[in-house]
């Protein structure tokens, strides 16, 4: 009776301290930080995502503000609206920040449409109609904003990657990262950074 | 304390990145107006700066005026944006805070809402301000009258908004020190569980679980700088070496016990900031909305 009691009580003793041992290991070994900086990189991709759609949304206004004036240079239209439909027509899962690929594939599109919307932009220039039209200009305060948070948000999730990243690569979490195959996020490509940095040429001599 | 160290050199780090790209320091934070080209006379500066802490204390949103001689190599829209970050304008739990940067010899301006104000003052509103407020006086080089206009205008948006009202006195939040609870009970643990082992065959039961125990306390004490923890920790100590000690009596297997957890969550490390009157809320979140301009 008495060694029963005293077998019983070392059991309980004992799973007691595999839990207590199990949660203080898991804490010290950043598991707790694994999950709140996944969820963080998680949340800044939404807010990057949230951004290049309220860019995509803007588009069409722009356009059909554009159209309006005559004998505005087709190419450049044309381009703007096939880079939009390429980029709203991309599927970005969560996935997609797993996969450097795809997220390199969002990221040409994404950049193409930039690059299609900073030239008509520049072109718009030519048509004083078009500048003196007080609904083009107010589009393109509200583009130049959005282009402006585009960029926060995505300095913001290259930070939460950043962090996600030094966690998973450093000791003794990376211990962490292995017994649950956490494995470091891919951020932004670096020559989209670089293109990004880097403002366009004008060339005034093309027509 | 080797995790504040840490967190130090980091930082510092940062700051030499920052330096090496050779981009401006971000100017402390000193009043509501901030000219370092003395274009504005200190009158002017006085009169503006009584304004917005007015408009502070009644509203409750911070409004800053920045003027700087230039924003080179940055643009302004991304040297607005780093102030806005690194000062966090606007109250806690609200973020109203709002940035004006006057960068003169660019010649260039820029309006930077914090989230929380972009309903408020739109990109579209803030460009608005920019062209019919402030740039037709800057062109006749009336900055004060300029700032003074775009400010009014401002107010007058803000008002309009459903903020809430600001606190009676504005008891500043003290900055909540995130002590690494986590692994320092499993250092804690393992130390207790081992040490205490072997200092229970040195010295016997007893002055053995005791002097672990005191040194627990001690390792605590100076970790934390608090003696009613630094007791307590030593008391868990104890009791779990002692008892761990009466389970292997019972039964020569290794016993149980349990560890010194408890005490949970930081405290407020005596963040007595005081001193001027004016310090950011730190709320503010600026996600990049506003308006840039020229004149």
């Amino acid at each position: 009776m008495y060694a029963c009691v005293v077998n019983l009580m070392e059991t309980v003793m004992k799973t007691w301290i595999l839990a207590l041992l199990t949660a203080t290991a898991l804490t010290g070994c950043g598991y707790n930080d694994f999950q709140r900086l996944d969820e963080e990189t998680k949340s800044a991709w939404s807010e990057v995502l949230n951004q290049y759609q309220r860019r995509a949304d803007l588009v069409p206004n722009i356009v059909a503000t554009v159209k309006g004036e005559a004998n505005f240079e087709q190419e450049t239209l044309t381009k703007v609206v096939e880079a939009r439909a390429k980029a709203t027509a991309m599927q970005v899962t969560p996935e997609t920040l797993n996969n450097p690929e795809a997220l390199k594939k969002f990221q040409a599109a994404q950049g193409e449409l930039s690059g299609a919307l900073s030239r008509l932009m520049v072109v718009s220039e030519r048509y004083p109609d078009l500048k003196a039209n007080k609904g083009f200009s107010d589009l393109r305060v509200q583009l130049e904003g959005t282009e402006n948070r585009i960029t926060v948000a995505r300095n913001r999730y290259i930070k939460s990657v950043q962090e996600y990243n030094v966690l998973a690569r450093s000791f003794p979490s990376n211990l962490t990262a292995m017994a649950f195959s956490y494995q470091p996020k891919p951020a932004f490509a670096v020559e989209n950074g670089a293109a990004i940095s880097t403002p366009p040429v004008v060339d005034f001599n093309k027509k | 304390m080797l995790i504040r160290w840490f967190c130090g050199l980091l930082v510092w780090l940062l700051a030499l990145g920052a330096s090496a790209q050779g981009v401006l320091p971000v100017p402390a934070l000193s009043s509501h107006v901030i000219d370092s080209t003395a274009t504005l006379t200190s009158a002017q500066q006085q009169a503006l700066d009584g304004k917005l802490a007015a408009f502070e204390s009644s509203s409750g949103t911070q409004l800053v005026v920045l003027m700087v001689p230039t924003t080179q190599p940055e643009d302004i829209a991304s040297y607005a944006q780093r102030i806005g970050d690194a000062w966090k304008i606007g109250r806690k739990g609200v973020g109203d805070g709002l940035l004006l940067v006057v960068a003169k010899n660019d010649r260039k301006m820029r309006i930077e809402v914090a989230k929380s104000l972009e309903g408020a003052i739109p990109d579209l509103a803030a460009k608005q301000i920019i062209d019919t407020a402030i740039t037709p006086r800057f062109k006749q080089d009336d900055y004060a009258g300029g700032v003074d206009a775009g400010v009014d205008r401002i107010m007058g948006l803000i008002m309009g908004e459903a903020l809430p009202a600001p606190a009676a006195q504005a008891g500043m939040d003290v900055s909540r020190d995130d002590f690494q609870w986590g692994p320092m009970l499993a250092f804690l643990f393992f130390v207790v569980m081992i040490g205490g082992g072997i200092a229970r065959k040195l010295l016997g039961n007893k002055l053995g679980s005791l002097v672990t125990g005191g040194l627990v306390g001690l390792f605590v004490n100076s970790l934390t700088a608090s003696l009613l923890l630094a007791i307590l920790a030593a008391l868990a100590a104890v009791v779990f070496t002692l008892v761990s000690s009466v389970g292997r009596s019972f039964r020569g297997t290794g016993g149980g016990g349990f560890g010194g957890s408890g005490s949970g969550g930081g405290w407020g490390s005596g963040g007595g900031s005081g001193g001027g009157g004016f310090s950011s809320g730190g709320g503010g979140d600026f996600g990049g909305g506003g308006a840039s301009g020229d004149w």
